[in-house]
């Protein structure tokens, strides 16, 4: 094997330009193929974090009626948060969130949202609550990016939020917005205001009530509560999971896309060494060879174009794929339009599985395209490949 | 088989399928080659030389009849056997040279040691020592296309050579040369025929390499025509 090794490199060294024309287009999949898993394994990365950063923390338990998909189920969404969670909520470790139905009217628009009860000084999110405690003459709330585009809204503006009481009796009041924040997750800024969670409590009497409970300890044992259901991270994040699994599956046409081109070029390459190279064939078996051997020696050297390539990979892509890890690659179109958690710049994240398994598809897959033809070279008679004669 | 025999063919036949008939190229051969000789299978095209040169190396078997080379009978060989053997003891010269045009000069001699195992320090030797024997030390690192036709036989001697053949097997080797260069290379393997006591056998209709020929075994239409020892006709034998 490692005389097949040796030959087959000076053999693939001797052809010069074709078998470096081979290499760079292999070289390209490679580069390509680590190029878009990193990008997909750091949008991943980047989703959840921001999930968790923004929006469910380490984990969430929602009232038994909460349906985050039908805003029409709020109205009974809230319960007196369970005793046996107030420590944790006293230490800041947990938080609780009171949504409720509403409807404000910026600049004698109509527009329905989910009023946001939130602690002022809750430290789990990186929502900017503290300019909620703000002295003012109408109730302080913060928004997000998103909604302050869609309805032009700035920091400043007034407007009049309706809502219903426990009872059922509508209230309105006027609203003023302290704080837009930026986040890369959507759902937290389309159409929900946030205002500090003792006003809306108070406004809703709804004292001591909550609709979402957010924690921050993820090593913390999570016990049943009555009335509500616990929310594992991984269950919220599922939707970034099956996003991220269709992703691939598209993308994947791409890496067979380009696999195929250059499994093409390695094919061609053997199909036509086996045809030129007959007297060749013929000398190695007059000097020793076994028909399978030579059968071997062209697959080695097939397959070598990937080992080759993999070299020529790491010369101009480790310094891409570095830069990229660094700067970033920027989305050319609008990242809130996709409706998920995706910032306009994602980083990609390279693994080493990730590069292994990438060098081990290309590299079985090169293998077997070089085997493929070589086969013919079994059925070959040695003399009259000798004389060079095509069979 | 005779200890002094290197070749021992009996009644062998070989034909190839032509259509739905068959050709005959090997008609009831029977012949002996002792170590040491410098024997040439001579004839015109089609005379069935090179299909025997190719059954003694190996490279194809007899329809019938028994062919043994170095006590291996070659017909009954499995493949990796009658790979063990060329590898081994036999060298192979061939008219167009059949080097492998993208290795140097020093990889072509190299290779045969490569299939042998040889450790790289005791190759070098052995391919230094091939090169030097044939003057081709000048040449190691070029390649095949930059060589004369007189330099790349030279160097297919070498590479048939550098493993210290018991056997080796020439295929026309001066059918690409000119004259001159034919009668070097012929002396060189007459030299290496004399100081190692490698066998040789031809397979040649070109007078110059019949002229060095110690033994000639004419065939004629698959059959061994007449044998003509280097003493002259006194030791001719007759087939007809």
């Amino acid at each position: 094997m490692k005389t097949a090794f040796k030959l087959a490199y000076r053999n693939l060294i001797g052809a010069g330009l074709r078998t470096w024309l081979n290499v760079f287009v292999l070289s390209f999949s490679f580069v390509v193929i680590i190029w878009i898993k990193g990008v997909l394994v750091g949008w991943d990365y980047q989703a959840k974090t921001d999930m968790t950063n923004w929006e469910i923390g380490e984990g969430q338990y929602w009232n038994r009626n909460y349906d985050p998909y039908d805003p029409f189920t709020l109205a009974d969404s809230h319960a007196p948060v369970p005793d046996q969670f107030r420590e944790e909520i006293e230490k800041g470790d947990m938080e609780p969130l009171l949504l409720v139905q509403g409807t404000i009217y910026p600049r004698g628009r109509m527009q329905s949202v989910a009023v946001t009860g939130i602690n002022p000084g809750q430290d789990i999110f990186l929502l900017p609550t503290h300019k909620l405690d703000t002295a003012t003459d109408a109730v302080p709330a913060i928004i997000g990016a998103l909604m302050a585009r869609d309805l032009d809204l700035s920091k400043g503006d007034y407007f009049t939020l309706r809502w219903r009481d426990a009872r059922g009796t509508f209230d309105a009041k006027e609203i003023v917005i302290t704080d837009i924040f930026s986040s890369n997750v959507p759902s937290i800024e389309t159409a929900r205001i946030y205002i500090p969670m003792e006003t809306l409590q108070e406004m809703t009497m709804l004292e001591g009530e909550a609709t979402l409970l957010t924690y921050s300890d993820s090593e913390k044992e999570r016990p049943e509560a009555e009335g509500w259901v616990h929310k594992s991270k991984a269950e919220l994040t599922s939707s970034v999971d099956e996003l991220i699994k269709t992703k691939t599956v598209g993308i994947s046409v791409l890496y067979a896309v380009l696999l195929l081109l250059a499994m093409l070029a390695i094919f061609d390459t053997q199909v036509l060494s086996i045809f030129r190279r007959q007297k060749e064939i013929g000398t190695y078996i007059a000097l020793g060879y076994t028909r399978r051997e030579v059968v071997g020696l062209f697959t080695v050297e097939g397959a070598m174009h990937s080992l080759l390539a993999a070299l020529v990979s790491a010369a101009y892509g480790l310094p891409f794929l570095a830069w990229q890890a660094k700067a970033g690659w920027t989305l050319p179109m609008d990242a809130s339009e996709f409706g998920m958690a995706m910032a306009q710049t994602l980083y990609p994240v390279y693994s080493a599985g990730l590069v292994l398994s990438t060098i081990l598809i290309v590299v079985v897959a090169t293998t077997i395209v070089s085997y493929w033809p070589s086969r013919k070279i079994a059925k070959m008679n040695p003399t009259e490949a000798l004389r060079g004669r095509i069979q | 088989m005779e200890n002094s025999a290197i070749i021992k063919i009996n009644d062998l036949v070989k034909t190839f399928p032509m259509g739905k008939t068959h050709f005959t190229a090997l008609k009831e051969i029977n012949l002996t080659i002792g170590r040491g000789e410098f024997t040439g299978l001579v004839g015109p095209s089609g005379s069935g030389k090179t299909t025997l040169l190719n059954i003694v190396g190996s490279l194809d078997t007899p329809t019938s009849g028994e062919a043994w080379v170095l006590d291996h009978p070659v017909g009954k060989l499995s493949a990796r056997q009658a790979a063990q053997l060329r590898k081994e003891k036999l060298g192979f010269i061939f008219q167009s040279y059949n080097l492998l045009a993208v290795h140097t000069v020093f990889e072509n001699v190299e290779f045969p040691l490569l299939l042998l195992k040889i450790s790289a320090s005791e190759r070098k030797k052995l391919v230094m020592d091939a090169l030097e024997w044939l003057g081709l030390t000048d040449k190691i690192k070029s390649k095949p296309p930059q060589l004369s036709g007189g330099e790349c036989q030279r160097v297919a001697i070498a590479r048939a050579m550098v493993k210290k053949p018991s056997l080796v097997l020439a295929d026309e080797p001066t059918a690409n040369l000119d004259a001159a260069n034919s009668h070097n290379i012929l002396k060189t393997m007459l030299k290496l025929n004399n100081e190692l006591k490698t066998t040789f056998l031809f397979a040649t209709h070109d007078e110059k390499v019949i002229n060095y020929l110690k033994r000639k075994i004419y065939l004629f239409d698959g059959k061994i025509d007449k044998i003509i020892d280097q003493e002259g006709m006194g030791k001719q034998q007759n087939f007809n």
